[in-house]
């Protein structure tokens, strides 16, 4: 990949056609991160000059959507962190468990693996009944394979040994139906969740929960994304809810942290 | 091989390897000085768990200060950043530190290349990239970009790596400033600035 082909100005002028094109507001973005997909697409696709790479991003509806699915990062993994979903099952969710009802966000849950993974940890502890996922992304097409449920085989190896780490303690398999190279999970997971796009730049907050799940979303936003995030998510919190982040981010350097308390080692934050 | 003493000073320092390449940091860590000027970005290949392994390994051999890098943290003189196992470490324009989850780069994340080419980037001819044993060409697409941007290129002598194909495919595929075995790569990096 030539890591040169797009320069920042360049980088800058795509991104203000996308928000005025198309509404989607990336500058705000993590230049580094940002400036690296967009190169890494425009080699992928093979353009051969920025103007018609900036050109089709523009005009191109067909093209845009790929651009979204391509330029934003749905890397993600069910039991991701096996420590992690161990402190959800053990601390964080037997407290909600004593609530009549559970709602809970997963905020940019790319195509579901999160998601699918909370509702099985809900599942066993029985409170998956009562419970309500919203998984919301700002990207509708990864929204739809989140919908279906289906996750490619060759990865079952993976999840498996990380939710049996996590406190796991069924096979696996009676959770998914295999089917040629796709894995298709249990249908009554995901009757409690719904899927929404949501842009969490620029929509506002539409619920209150008592836990919101946001992982490896905000390490591609800049401080000042962040902190607004923050904002929203606390605007979204019920009071001695929870925040729950990725293994490398942090409520730090945020104004209003003092009013989150750290539970244990985990990268989780209850609202006191 | 006799050493290469640019003109410009050394802003940043950052060292990548692969298998093979541990013995080499812990020869490094002991003998450099206290007081480097700059900043020492180290990426290297190693499984998703056992996360601080690393960090405490090169801890205990330095009393330079060493950290797991956090994400928007700022690169500082005389510090030592470890790319954090299973992200890609990016550097910004401004020197903090971004850290992706995106696809593996040559099977591997963090990816030598990507943090090598953000590098490259931001510190141009003032950056210095070390590239060490291992066994698949991570590392290459980095370098050719620090020596578009002017900036330095080391690798290790494959004929003494442990691994030797990263740094040969290195070296086959970009010029290097200077070829070094690593009982000088501490000596070499201490008089960097001198």
């Amino acid at each position: 990949m030539i890591s040169d082909a797009i320069n920042n100005e360049q980088v800058e002028i795509l991104l203000n056609d996308v928000l005025e094109t198309h509404g989607y507001d990336f500058l705000e973005y993590s230049h580094a991160s940002i400036k690296r997909r967009i190169t890494r697409l425009y080699g992928l696709d093979n353009f051969v000059s920025f103007a018609e790479f900036r050109y089709t991003v523009k005009t191109d509806k067909q093209y845009f959507k790929r651009f979204l699915e391509e330029i934003t990062v749905n890397v993600t993994e069910m039991f991701r962190d096996p420590s992690f979903y161990k402190s959800l099952r053990q601390d964080v969710l037997p407290v909600l468990g004593t609530y009549p009802f559970i709602r809970i966000w997963v905020a940019g849950c790319s195509t579901g693996e999160e998601a699918y993974s909370l509702a099985i940890v809900l599942k066993e502890l029985n409170l998956l009944s009562k419970s309500l996922i919203y998984a919301t992304d700002i990207n509708p097409s990864v929204l739809e394979k989140a919908k279906k449920g289906m996750f490619p085989l060759t990865y079952l190896k993976q999840y498996s040994e990380n939710y049996l780490q996590s406190g796991g303690v069924k096979d696996f398999s009676t959770y998914y139906t295999a089917n040629y190279s796709l894995a298709k999970f249990d249908e009554s997971l995901n009757s409690k969740m719904i899927f929404s796009t949501h842009n969490l730049v620029s929509d506002h907050s539409f619920n209150e929960f008592q836990l919101i799940l946001c992982r490896n979303v905000l390490i591609y936003f800049d401080k000042d994304l962040q902190h607004k995030v923050f904002n929203l998510f606390d605007n979204s919190i019920e009071k001695l809810g929870y925040l729950a982040l990725g293994s490398k981010e942090s409520l730090e350097f945020w104004p209003k942290a003092k009013e989150y308390k750290r539970v244990k080692m985990e990268k989780i934050w209850r609202k006191l | 091989m006799a050493e290469i003493i640019d003109g410009s000073p050394c802003a940043a320092l950052i060292i990548g390897g692969s298998a093979g390449s541990l013995d080499v940091l812990l020869e490094i860590f002991p003998a450099l000085r206290n007081d480097i000027p700059f900043p020492i970005v180290i990426v290297v290949h190693r499984k998703a768990s056992n996360e601080s392994l690393l960090t405490d390994l090169l801890k205990s051999r330095t009393r330079l200060a060493v950290c797991e890098a956090n994400e928007k943290e700022f690169l500082s003189p005389g510090k030592v950043f470890i790319a954090p196992a299973d992200y890609h470490m990016l550097i910004e324009q401004d020197q903090s530190i971004s850290l992706d989850y995106s696809e593996k780069v040559n099977y591997s994340r963090p990816s030598i290349d990507v943090t090598f080419q953000s590098a490259a980037e931001v510190f141009k001819e003032k950056l210095v990239c070390i590239l060490l044993s291992g066994s698949n060409a991570d590392g290459v697409e980095g370098l050719k970009s620090v020596n578009n941007f002017k900036g330095r290129v080391v690798i290790q002598n494959p004929y003494t790596a442990i691994m030797p194909y990263m740094p040969q495919q290195a070296v086959l595929n970009v010029e290097p400033h200077v070829i070094l075995d690593s009982h000088n790569m501490a000596d070499y990096i201490n008089k960097l600035n001198d």
